[in-house]
């Protein structure tokens, strides 16, 4: 909060922001520092469903945040039949429902909502998410969570090749398998596989750390085999807990991969943070 | 960026042209290009089917050398001596455009040397030649294509089909996909990706004696498969073969009379989803592609690195 305070002394509310975005969406008021843009109050126990079947991806996403602004917390999407970019750029808390399989960045940008999908996610689903849980029932495809920034990302199913692929943070979990270079170039954040891992494991890691329940093909550039202290099985039993997923492995058997250090020279500091530290 | 895709249904025949050509609709955005099937009709007891063409679809524009109504026939005219010559009785023909026939012939002899020489015809190229195959490609998206070739009732067991972004050679149809393994009849292949040691690979193989029609890097795929086949190595060991001897980045699939066959590189950097039942297998670059023939839920899951899978009929 100390940031917070500093600023307010500043000339950070004269700063002249430039750029189209930025001057649409972003004013330096106070309130706004406050508050997320857009962001409404729902009611979780007021549901709706949306029929997807005749819907393009934008008129869905648009149905959902029209469903979102009159208060509805709980939507339901119903035969989302596999089409690409559903459901994204949800910047508020929401329970989302789809009863149906997603194609491609399925939930890609989202900020808070809970999303939960009975049937199966195409390629870089929840790619660079902030916040919130999305659990998959059935398989994943590749790019599972591609830079994913923050939040739980669950299948219970099988998660295809570049598994939490530049990761910055956040926790990926798979109930089955992973497949080829899984973590690939992770700079932060958790990713827990219950089952095998294929080749290239955690390869050009900056960051970060992988938990293995099965065996492992074989591990990339720098990524080593960490040591598991009480901390982390107590909280890989919670994580699984949550995320209902059972595993097959004991947690405490669970194996746990860092990076080497010996690739990367990397400053794990946001910029906010580095700010702060530098005065 | 090209889409795939390829259906088989175990022990009956069903009308596959609709169901290719609904899967493939559904990866237009991968490819509007052009659009190719090989499909595997009930294979004749007698004789064979070839499909060929003598020109190219004058709607590719930036290529396009329009050739005169006289100049075809003439191609044509000679294709029949040609077919003659070898003993080749053709006992039907039809064409559904100017350029593109399709014959069914009795014949005894040496399928290569025919095929060799039908080819010699100026801007001739035999697509296919098959007891089941039939390969179509054209310009244009699939239900552009089905409805120019009257796809929409043709019954069979399996197919396979292609729309293609070109990335690495031209817009037309010597380039597109599927590729027949000349010449070995009811083997075809559609490729999505970048094959790295084409020009490698392409002089190896055309020091062998194999013919390549364009510069298109799928070709190889084809003519490497047929290779292999002629030296008495199964399909799918074939297949297992090429993850380490082709390079770069691919997903493809392959049919023969009775087979259907995917692999994938060891990267995994190409998309393939599968849907395995009892009755048929489909499978596609994405989901929303098998989807148009299964409009319910269905369990479907991604192969990873370096898998090779082949199914029967």
């Amino acid at each position: 909060m100390a940031g917070i305070a500093k600023r307010e002394n500043t000339a950070f509310s004269d700063e002249n922001l430039t750029g189209r975005t930025q001057k649409l969406y972003f004013s330096a008021t106070e309130e706004e520092n406050y508050t997320y843009y857009g962001n409404v109050d729902v009611d979780f126990n007021k549901r709706t469903s949306i029929d997807c079947t005749d819907l393009e991806a934008r008129e869905l996403n648009q149905k959902i945040r029209d469903a979102m602004n009159k208060g509805y917390g709980t939507v339901v999407i119903k035969n989302p039949g596999a089409k690409h970019s559903l459901g994204v750029g949800i910047l508020n808390k929401l329970n989302v429902i789809f009863e149906g399989s997603l194609g491609y960045f399925g939930v890609g940008c989202i900020d808070g909502p809970t999303v939960r999908i009975k049937g199966r996610v195409g390629w870089s689903c929840a790619e660079n998410m902030m916040a919130g849980k999305v659990l998959v029932e059935n398989n994943a495809g590749s790019c599972f969570g591609a830079a994913l920034r923050g939040g739980d990302l669950i299948v219970k199913g099988n998660a295809g090749a570049r598994t939490g692929i530049d990761m910055k943070g956040g926790t990926i979990l798979i109930g089955g398998n992973a497949g080829a270079f899984t973590g690939f170039m992770m700079q932060r954040g958790r990713i827990i596989v219950c089952g095998d891992v294929s080749a290239n494991m955690g390869d050009s890691m900056y960051d970060g750390m992988i938990f293995v329940g099965g065996d492992v093909k074989s591990l990339g550039s720098d990524c080593v085999e960490g040591e598991m202290n009480e901390y982390e099985i107590r909280w890989l039993e919670q994580k699984l807990n949550n995320a209902e997923i059972s595993s097959k492995t004991p947690v405490s058997k669970f194996k746990k991969f860092v990076s080497g250090k010996k690739l990367w020279n990397y400053d794990n500091l946001e910029p906010s943070e580095r700010k702060g530290i530098l005065g | 960026m090209c889409g795939i895709a390829g259906v088989i249904n175990r022990k009956k025949t069903v009308n596959v042209g609709e169901q290719m050509r609904l899967m493939l609709q559904g990866l237009k955005h991968r490819g509007p290009d052009s659009t190719g099937y090989a499909m595997y009709g009930t294979p004749k007891k007698k004789g064979f089917v070839m499909r060929f063409k003598i020109s190219e679809n004058e709607a590719e524009k930036v290529n396009a050398v329009v050739d005169s109504p006289e100049q075809l026939k003439d191609r044509k005219s000679q294709v029949d001596a040609i077919m003659k010559k070898h003993g080749a009785k053709i006992t039907k023909q039809s064409s559904s455009t100017p350029y593109a026939f399709r014959y069914e012939f009795d014949f005894k002899g040496d399928l290569t040397d025919l095929a060799t020489e039908v080819e010699t015809v100026e801007k001739a190229e035999i697509l296919s030649i098959g007891k089941g195959l039939e390969l179509i490609k054209d310009l244009g998206d699939a239900t552009t294509v089905a409805d120019q070739y009257g796809l929409g009732k043709f019954m069979g067991t399996h197919g396979i089909g292609h729309t293609r972004m070109a990335t690495e050679s031209d817009v037309d149809i010597k380039s597109a996909h599927p590729y027949w393994a000349f010449p070995f009849e009811d083997v075809s292949v559609v490729h999505n990706g970048q094959l790295t040691n084409y020009w490698g690979n392409r002089r190896v193989l055309e020091r062998k004696g194999y013919r390549f029609n364009s510069n298109c890097d799928s070709e190889i795929i084809a003519v490497y498969i047929a290779d292999k086949m002629a030296n008495g190595i199964e399909l799918e060991k074939a297949m297992h073969d090429s993850l380490d001897e082709l390079d770069g980045v691919f997903t493809y699939v392959v049919a023969t009379k009775d087979q259907l066959g995917m692999a994938k590189d060891y990267m995994a950097a190409k998309p393939m989803v599968i849907y395995e039942s009892k009755d048929i297998v489909a499978c596609a670059s994405e989901e929303v592609a098998i989807r148009n023939i299964f409009p319910h839920e269905i369990k479907t899951y991604d192969p990873y690195e370096a898998e090779v899978k082949v199914w029967q009929v």
